[in-house]
């Protein structure tokens, strides 16, 4: 019996050596949950967050930058206030705000950091490094915000903010995590991918207190970061600021382009905000007093309005006509008043008198000669084809869908077809007579006024058109940009037949517009009354300068200003003389467009 | 040849290889939980417990000497004043001990401390050879058991007064030798039973399902057997025993001290708090689990390195081996642990004298209780007691006592040639 106890007591041995084997074995081998709950322990995975692009003027001077902010972290766990009285003094804090920011930071984790004190100064953050070492469990963290040196801007450049989840679903490559910034609106939405750069990923190792420990792997699993591209935006600082300041307390649109590439000089949508104050903490706040203003100062109208074109579309009927051979420069119409109402100008008139006096009754002929050609007996059918024919020809023109431009949200206006005449009023059962208001531009027409400044650019060009867009060059590069702004456009018709239009618009300035009249400078422009049913019309302009080398193309539009003579002319002529000139040499006329009474 | 000159020839070099290679494979982990890649110092730096390690290593060496060149009488004559001297000095330590986080563990002048509870160890061990050595000392007889038992209990309080239970739970380890020396059976059977009973009732929440097991058994019991009432009378109260042992348990476990009612917890449900109780076996156990087959590699471990884990280079040292040497490092250490305790068994069994088989099974019974127990909590199958690895965790008393220990019965076993046979 005694004799197997030195046998029992090996086999306890063995035994408990197999056990230990055996969980280990468990443990380490087959169970791999382990390894996972290691990494999150100890291996960080820190993303490099690079800087986003610049965004300058067509000029060079700064648009956007990213401006860095320096938020004060803590680690509960780790931090030692010590004197509370002294810390308070040090950090420029009250008693009661280090407590409550303290007591959220504990509640949030011990171990991990949250912000102490928010946003400080750059000043604050030099005075403060110093005495950081001091507190253990102290950091600090530098993040940047979007910043606008010259507060503009607002409406073209956009906004960045937290991406949201449906974002993120959309988001196939992966390469956005939650709570990044991404591009929400304008050219930050647009150049995103240019913008934003390539984030990098940093795998660290940490300890237990999350302190510090060196790269993982000697960084083996490490990219680096790229910073984004700059934009050099076609936005003339000074022209934008210049409207900016004359737009203002007024609501409407004013689209300034280069017609020779088709650079958006300028773009004011008012009433505009400050851009800076949709960066940051701030955003969620400010953006929701935004969104409820009624005057609507998020709406992007130069490319989200859409209003009836107006007298302006005559020169587009004149075009057409002139093209098609319906019309010739000596083709004259009786100025009929039965027909449709116009004011008082020598009658009859040829096409050139039609164009400068802005002639209703001349157009609604006309418009009846280019709609119904004969080409079926039935006059129905015969209106049908015509206008579908017609309304080819000034899609043409960049109307009636989006230009295409670098900016999403672009609305393409509306020019009517067949069929939307099909459907109010029955197949067969409309003609001529049902749509004559087109010929005037009324009725069922809508146009954006970056469409309307683009027609500006045409008729400038003679004929054709770049696709109006921000951005100038990527990184420096003017070829960056994309394929689609470096083609040049026809709109179909022929450059002689605009020889005539362009006289006659420099023309009709004398009789519509003698405000926009300069001595000195030969500004070519057709003023437009958009209808407004529910109030005073809004006041259109669009124009070109120098007549003969024409370098800005310009549409204006003030809502509830009355006719285009007033409001919209003044200002385009204003702007055009401050691209040109760079300087305003009629205060009087500036003035008058800043007092904003144009109604009397 | 004098008796007094070291018999290298007879030295077990299995046993003393297997110890060199047990305290490198150690010194080598302390430096792994020291090694920072961004202040990178040398194993040997002595501002690093790598460094300090070393020292005691040399130490260790110096002692292993002395008791080779000492005389096997020595041990044997003198053991009773070793294990009074050491019974003396843990009289004194909580006089005049220094206090740390409510123990008092270490006695010495400055820098030299030591820990009596380690050494004492061995003393006892020897102690309990000596009066054990006697061919009429019976463990089947009450008088000789209550002596045994008596020179065992002694240290044992004196360590609770410190109060240290991890260490002085490892003296009840002497058990298993005195088994090997004829305590009875049946005691281990209802010690092992009613260890086995406490952890049903501590593991199983409803104490009521097991009562209602019992009551089962016992019925069944009488049931099948003779059904004299004299032996109703006996299972019944053995059942009701049983059941109120039961229900006594979870009250002592609440009358408990607050950190031992939780490492007793966190045995049974290790997530009942992993950043609290929980956190020094979870993440010993993610340290040793991450490790894999062949481990991340020397120095390339995360866990311990980084300080998830507490005490990494004492008591936890063993999770930087599983770390960064994975299953394979777990195997050798083990194997080697186990091959220690195997080659002890084999060397306390052909021992002539009665004195030095005692000895040795002491020493393996305290190292196998080291080794159970160390490696079994960092893995979470035993509760979480201080207890150092063998060899293995860094400081000097811990070396130095296990190298005594085992030395001491090294010496013994190379002198057995010259050893009068008394063995009964």
């Amino acid at each position: 019996m005694r004799d197997q106890r030195p046998a029992v007591i090996l086999l306890v041995i063995f035994l408990i050596s197999g056990v230990l084997l055996v969980k280990l074995f468990a443990i380490q081998v087959l169970d791999d949950s382990f390894l996972k709950r290691a990494e999150s322990n100890a291996i960080q995975r820190i993303v490099d967050h690079p800087y986003r692009g610049l965004v300058y003027d067509r000029t060079g001077k700064l648009m956007v930058f990213n401006n860095p902010i320096f938020d004060l972290m803590v680690v509960p766990r780790e931090f030692n206030v010590g004197d509370t009285a002294k810390f308070c003094e040090l950090f420029r804090i009250s008693k009661e705000e280090l407590i409550t920011s303290y007591n959220a930071a504990k509640s949030y984790s011990k171990v991990k950091p949250s912000p102490l004190i928010k946003q400080l100064s750059t000043k604050d953050f030099a005075r403060i490094q110093d005495f950081l070492v001091d507190y253990p469990g102290l950091f600090i963290l530098t993040r940047s915000v979007r910043s606008y040196p010259s507060a503009t801007t607002a409406h073209a450049l956009g906004y960045i903010g937290e991406i949201s989840g449906n974002q993120l679903e959309k988001d196939t490559a992966e390469y956005y995590s939650q709570g990044d910034y991404v591009g929400l609106s304008g050219l930050e939405k647009y150049y995103e991918k240019e913008l934003r750069g390539r984030k990098g990923v940093k795998y660290k190792m940490v300890n237990v207190r999350g302190v510090d420990k060196g790269p993982f792997k000697e960084g083996e699993y490490d990219t680096i970061s790229m910073a984004g591209q700059n934009l050099t935006s076609t936005i003339d600082l000074d022209l934008q600021r210049y409207g900016e300041m004359l737009m203002n307390g007024k609501t409407g649109s004013v689209v300034a382009i280069e017609p020779k590439t088709g650079e958006i000089l300028a773009m004011i949508s008012a009433p505009f905000y400050d851009p800076n104050q949709l960066t940051g903490a701030e955003f969620g706040k400010t953006y929701k007093k935004l969104n409820r203003d009624n005057s609507k100062p998020l709406f992007n109208r130069p490319i989200m309005a859409t209003y009836p074109p107006g007298s302006i579309f005559k020169i587009v009927q004149s075009l057409i006509g002139l093209q098609e051979g319906v019309l010739t420069p000596n083709s004259t119409f009786a100025c009929n008043r039965s027909l449709v109402a116009c004011h008082n100008h020598p009658n009859p008139v040829n096409l050139f008198g039609a164009i400068r006096n802005s002639c209703n009754p001349y157009y609604h002929q006309a418009f009846r000669q280019i709609i119904n050609r004969e080409v079926s007996s039935n006059t129905f059918k015969d209106t049908e084809i015509g206008l579908n024919a017609w309304r080819e020809k000034v899609l043409k023109f960049g109307l009636g869908s989006p230009l295409g431009m670098d900016m999403t949200g672009e609305k393409g206006g509306d020019i009517p077809s067949s069929k939307l005449y099909d459907r109010i009023y029955g197949a067969g059962h409309w003609k001529y007579s049902t749509i004559y208001s087109l010929s005037i531009g009324q009725g069922e027409m809508q146009v954006t006024p970056l469409q309307m400044a683009n027609l500006a650019a045409i008729f400038a060009n003679k004929g054709y058109y770049y696709t109006p867009h921000l951005v100038k060059a990527i990184d420096g590069n003017p070829k960056k940009i994309p394929a689609k702004f470096q083609q040049k456009i026809s709109v179909g018709v022929d450059a002689r037949h605009f020889d005539l239009i362009q006289d006659a618009m420099a023309e009709a300035l004398y009789g519509t517009a003698n405000r926009a009249v300069m001595t000195d400078l030969v500004i070519a422009g057709k003023t437009g009354t958009a209808q407004n049913p529910h109030g005073e019309d809004h006041s259109v302009f669009i124009a070109f300068a120098p007549k003969d080398n024409p370098t800005i193309a310009i549409a204006v539009y003030v809502e509830n200003a009355g006719w285009g003579g007033r409001a919209a002319a003044s200002t385009a002529s204003l702007m055009i003389e401050k691209y040109i000139r760079r300087t305003i040499s009629r205060p009087e006329l500036q003035d008058y467009v800043i007092a904003g009474n144009f109604i009397y | 040849m004098k008796e007094s000159e070291v018999q290298i020839n007879r030295v077990d070099w299995i046993a003393v290889s297997i110890y060199f290679a047990l305290v490198a494979i150690g010194w080598f982990n302390i430096y792994a939980v020291v090694y920072d890649s961004q202040v990178e110092k040398s194993i040997f730096d002595l501002s690093i417990s790598s460094g300090k390690q070393l020292v005691w290593i040399g130490t260790a060496v110096g002692l292993i000497t002395l008791i080779m060149v000492a005389d096997y009488r020595f041990f044997e004559n003198l053991s009773l004043v070793i294990y009074l001297i050491f019974l003396l000095i843990l009289i004194v330590t909580p006089i005049f001990g220094k206090e740390v986080n409510g123990q008092i563990l270490s006695i010495g002048v400055g820098e030299f401390r030591i820990q009596p509870g380690e050494f004492a160890k061995f003393a006892t061990a020897l102690a309990l050879a000596k009066v054990m050595e006697r061919p009429t000392f019976d463990l089947s007889k009450r008088n000789y058991q209550a002596i045994a038992f008596g020179v065992l209990l002694v240290p044992i309080l004196l360590i609770l007064l410190q109060p240290d239970t991890g260490t002085a739970m490892v003296y009840l380890s002497l058990l298993i030798m005195f088994y090997r020396e004829g305590l009875p059976q049946w005691y281990y059977a209802l010690g092992l039973g009613s260890v086995g009973i406490t952890l049903l009732a501590l593991g199983v929440d409803n104490n009521l399902y097991l009562a209602a097991i019992i009551v089962l058994v016992v019925g069944a019991l009488i049931y099948l057997g003779k059904r004299s009432w004299q032996r109703i009378l006996a299972f019944s109260l053995i059942g009701i025993g049983l059941i109120a042992y039961i229900y006594s348990i979870d009250f002592v476990v609440s009358k408990l001290p607050p950190h031992q009612q939780n490492r007793i917890m966190v045995l049974f449900n290790p997530d009942i708090d992993p950043l609290g109780v929980g956190w020094n076996v979870t993440q010993s156990k993610i340290a040793i689990g991450s490790g894999g087959f062949f481990g991340k590699g020397y120095l390339e471990g995360t866990q311990t390195k980084f300080d998830f884990v507490p005490e990494q280079d004492t008591d936890f040292i063993f999770c930087t081996l599983g770390e960064e040497f994975g299953w394979m490092g777990s195997f050798v250490v083990i194997s080697l642990f186990a091959g220690l305790l195997y080659r002890l068994v084999i060397m306390a069994e052909r021992q002539k004298t009665r004195f030095s088989r005692i000895y040795g099974y002491g020493v393996v019974s305290i190292l196998l209780f080291h080794f159970m127990v160390n490696i079994a909590m960092t893995i979470g199958l035993f509760p979480v007691v201080g207890i150092p690895l063998p060899f293995f965790s860094y400081g000097g008393s811990s070396l130095w006592s296990f190298t005594v220990l085992l030395f001491i019965f090294i010496k013994l076993d190379s002198s057995r040639a010259s050893q009068l046979g008394r063995i009964s």
